[in-house]
């Protein structure tokens, strides 16, 4: 159990190989976490990512987001042990907006591992929270899900419906004692973007792992990371359609 | 998603670390049998009235029994000077019956609103510690069924063993369903009390000293805001019974009248009110009017011993994150520890918005009660600044286990569990027979699994 000053116990990441979920669980296991959970497709990299762990111990469990049945198993283990205070759903792919364009089973694919993927491990994960009766549930959606754009509207239409799938979902935990925060990171260099140009307020996964854990101890239901995204997510909002066309194109 | 019809969301007094779990009401001992029993494999913990600080008694996942509802009829033992009381009985409910008759329970915390069931798990203190024990030297006998529905009828002399690690065994042995409490006599609910104000933290260590001595009730009030010189300065109340020639004419036409209770609610913020501005604006407060405040007062005895039943709700006043209540006890001799935690935490990052200490005397207890001869400081703290609150209150307790003090389990949310066994050195004696009651370690709570208590959770 999270006790009364945020000091967690253990934590489950779904796509164990993230940048920013080994970041979030690392910053967990500063604060005290002495159990880590990694599920994912890559066992080598999962236990490459052990070392800067520690001293929690490590579990890895095979866990692939296209393939539901894997869900519930990789999910079980981990809360079986008992203690998962945090889960976090990490996994995503981001390719480029022409490759899905040129190729739209990849779109589709792309769309099932950012959305469907997501829709199935978090109603997985909720549910073991709920019996528990403790713990949270990060959801990493982003700033992408702000309003669709030309760059990259297959990825943000997925991450739209994370975002409104995980707030949906905390309105089903509420009363249970689990509760789901949802985080909204701006641009983060990781391998994820790698290649990418930064936006403005390009951060680090150190960063948004920050934010996360003071979310958590906040108790905070939606976290932008960092903060200010939250102003640019509402700029992209009330922006005039030929504003963002023209900044789309320059990039 | 809400796993049963009677899942609540539970958190002790402080409102920290919420848990969701089955609440069972439980208003018969046959009712807590057949909870026991049909749990199965579930978890089980009694809860009474909910007022440990941090999550004692909740159990994340699991069936909470809801023992406040276990109440009833009450036997009073005039010639043995005794009452036998179901364990969800408040022990404000029975002064009601008892006061009036001229009888009292000679040991009472803080509250009146505790369960007698919550008294024995957490062996509880008053003021009069130093002269009268804890709670549970004033426990004759109780009835404890362990999970697998078996009543055991236990005393000094019936299986002394588990008796003692009944009380204080933070309900992690059973259920207890009955308790018969030694009484004692009183002629009047008033006391005489007196206050004296200090300037610095030896000063009122050396008041609280010698007030002991002398008086039947004794505590101080530490004022925790102030720069070095004025650390600790504070006012030290002593009490005692007041004999019925001192008693003015409308408390001596009813000598032995329960209070009229009124009480002021606080309705939920959004926010905590409690912050460096308000804290130290009502230490001076206080300080100030007890500086021209006389020097004895007749005051009615609830009013005494429970200050804070005034304000109902009161955790409220923290905001939604709560707070935290941190009790440890140093031995007499440990002065410099209790000196080193009073300026660490002063120092710290959120302000101590109560701080209150006492004088503890020798005590019976069982082998995981709190109290121990020595000092005890009670420190109430807003649950913000984790990052810096956590690491800070961590170096305390090492300072404390390491003089050979402990932290008071019914108030402890945060500890870390690699230090209990330092703090509670009778740990494995109390295992090994909190085992044979339990053997499949079914009784068990968020603190036990945090704390590793019943060393079943490594
Ligand atoms: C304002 C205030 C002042 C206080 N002052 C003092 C004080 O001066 N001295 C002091 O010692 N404490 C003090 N306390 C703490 C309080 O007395 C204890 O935490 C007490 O245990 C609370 O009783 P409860 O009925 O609310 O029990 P809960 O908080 O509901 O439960 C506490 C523990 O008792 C167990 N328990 C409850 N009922 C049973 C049962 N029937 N059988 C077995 N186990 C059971 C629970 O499992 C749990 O471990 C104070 C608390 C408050 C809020
Ligand atoms: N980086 C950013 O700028 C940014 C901004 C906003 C939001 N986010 C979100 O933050 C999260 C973490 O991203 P990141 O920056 O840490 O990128 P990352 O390091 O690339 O992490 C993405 C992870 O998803 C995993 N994954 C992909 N497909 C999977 C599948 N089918 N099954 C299981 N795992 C799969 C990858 O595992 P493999 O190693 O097996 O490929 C990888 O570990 C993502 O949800 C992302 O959308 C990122």
């Amino acid at each position: 159990m999270t006790d009364a000053l945020g000091r967690t116990r253990g934590v489950l990441v779904l796509g164990g190989t993230s940048e920013i979920g080994l970041a979030i669980a690392r910053a967990l296991v500063g604060r005290g976490a002495r159990h880590v959970w990694l599920a994912g497709r890559d066992e080598a990299a999962m236990h490459a990512a052990a070392e800067a762990l520690r001293p929690a111990e490590v579990h890895t469990r095979p866990f692939d987001a296209l393939d539901p049945a894997s869900h519930s198993p990789a999910i079980d283990a981990a809360f079986a042990a008992g203690g998962v205070d945090v889960v976090v759903l990490a996994f995503a792919v981001l390719d480029d907006q022409r490759t899905y364009e040129a190729n739209p089973a990849s779109g589709a694919a792309a769309a099932s591992t950012n959305f469907t993927g997501g829709v199935s491990a978090g109603l997985h994960a909720a549910q073991a929270l709920a019996a528990q009766g403790h713990g949270t549930l990060v959801v990493l959606s982003s700033v992408a899900a702000s309003r669709p754009r030309r760059s990259n509207y297959v990825y943000g239409a997925a991450k739209a419906g994370l975002d409104f799938f995980a707030r949906g979902l905390a309105e089903a935990l509420r009363g249970t004692g689990a509760r789901v925060l949802v985080v909204r990171p701006g641009f983060v260099r990781t391998r994820m973007t790698a290649g990418l140009r930064p936006l403005p307020f390009a951060t680090t996964p150190e960063a948004v792992a920050d934010d996360v854990v003071g979310a958590l101890d906040r108790g905070a239901s939606v976290a932008w990371s960092p903060s200010l995204v939250r102003w640019v997510a509402f700029a992209l909002r009330v922006m005039p359609a030929a504003l963002l066309r023209r900044l789309d194109r320059r990039r | 998603m809400i796993p049963h019809p009677d899942w609540r969301v539970l958190h002790g007094w402080g409102g920290t670390a919420p848990a969701g779990a089955r609440l069972v009401r439980t208003g018969t001992p046959e009712a807590v049998r057949t909870a026991l029993v049909t749990a199965e494999r579930r978890r089980v913990i009694a809860r009474g009235l909910g007022r440990s600080y941090g999550d004692a008694a909740q159990v994340a996942g699991g069936d909470v029994l809801a023992l406040a509802a276990l109440t009833g009829a009450v036997r009073l033992d005039a010639e043995a000077g005794t009452v036998t009381a179901p364990s969800g009985a408040r022990l404000g409910a029975l002064l009601r019956l008892l006061m009036p008759r001229g009888w009292m329970l000679p040991v009472l915390p803080g509250t009146a609103h505790v369960t007698v069931g919550g008294a024995i798990a957490a062996d509880v203190h008053g003021k009069s510690h130093h002269r009268d024990g804890s709670f549970g030297a004033h426990v004759n006998s109780l009835t404890l069924l362990t999970p697998d529905g078996t009543a055991h009828h236990l005393s000094r002399s019936e299986d002394a063993e588990a008796f003692h690690t009944t009380l204080g065994g933070m309900g992690l042995t059973g259920v207890v369903t009955e308790a018969t409490l030694r009484l004692e006599r009183i002629a009047s609910t008033y006391v005489v009390a007196r206050a004296q104000v200090t300037t610095d933290l030896d000063g009122t260590m050396h008041a609280l000293a010698s007030a002991d001595a002398a008086h039947r009730w004794s505590v101080a009030w530490l004022d925790l805001t102030g720069g070095c010189a004025s650390l600790g300065r504070g006012i030290v109340e002593h009490a005692d019974p007041a004999p019925l020639e001192v008693l003015p004419p409308r408390a001596l036409a009813r000598p032995l009248a329960p209070r009229r209770a009124r009480q002021l609610g606080v309705p939920p913020l959004p926010v905590s009110v409690v912050n460096r501005v308000t804290v130290r604006a009502l230490n001076e407060a206080r300080y100030a009017l007890a500086q021209r405040a006389p020097n004895a007062s007749i005051r009615h005895i609830e009013a005494y011993l429970f200050p804070l039943d005034v304000l109902d709700a009161w955790p409220r006043l923290y905001g939604p994150h709560g707070f935290l209540q941190y009790q440890f006890i140093v031995p007499f001799g440990a002065e410099a520890t209790l000196h080193e935690v009073v300026r660490r935490v002063a120092a710290g990052p959120v302000p101590v918005a109560l701080a209150v200490l006492k004088r503890f005397g020798a005590s019976e207890g069982g082998p995981l009660s709190f109290p121990q001869r020595g000092w005890t400081l009670t420190l109430d703290l807003p649950a913000a600044r984790p990052e810096v609150l956590g690491p800070l209150l961590d170096g305390c307790d090492d300072l404390v286990a390491a003089a050979g003090g402990r932290i008071y389990l019914a108030k402890d949310a945060r500890m870390r569990a690699d230090v209990v066994p330092a703090m509670y050195p009778r740990l494995a004696e109390w295992q090994a027979v909190r085992n044979r009651l339990d053997p499949e370690g079914r009784m068990t709570s968020d603190l036990d699994r945090r704390l590793n208590l019943s060393g079943r959770h490594g």
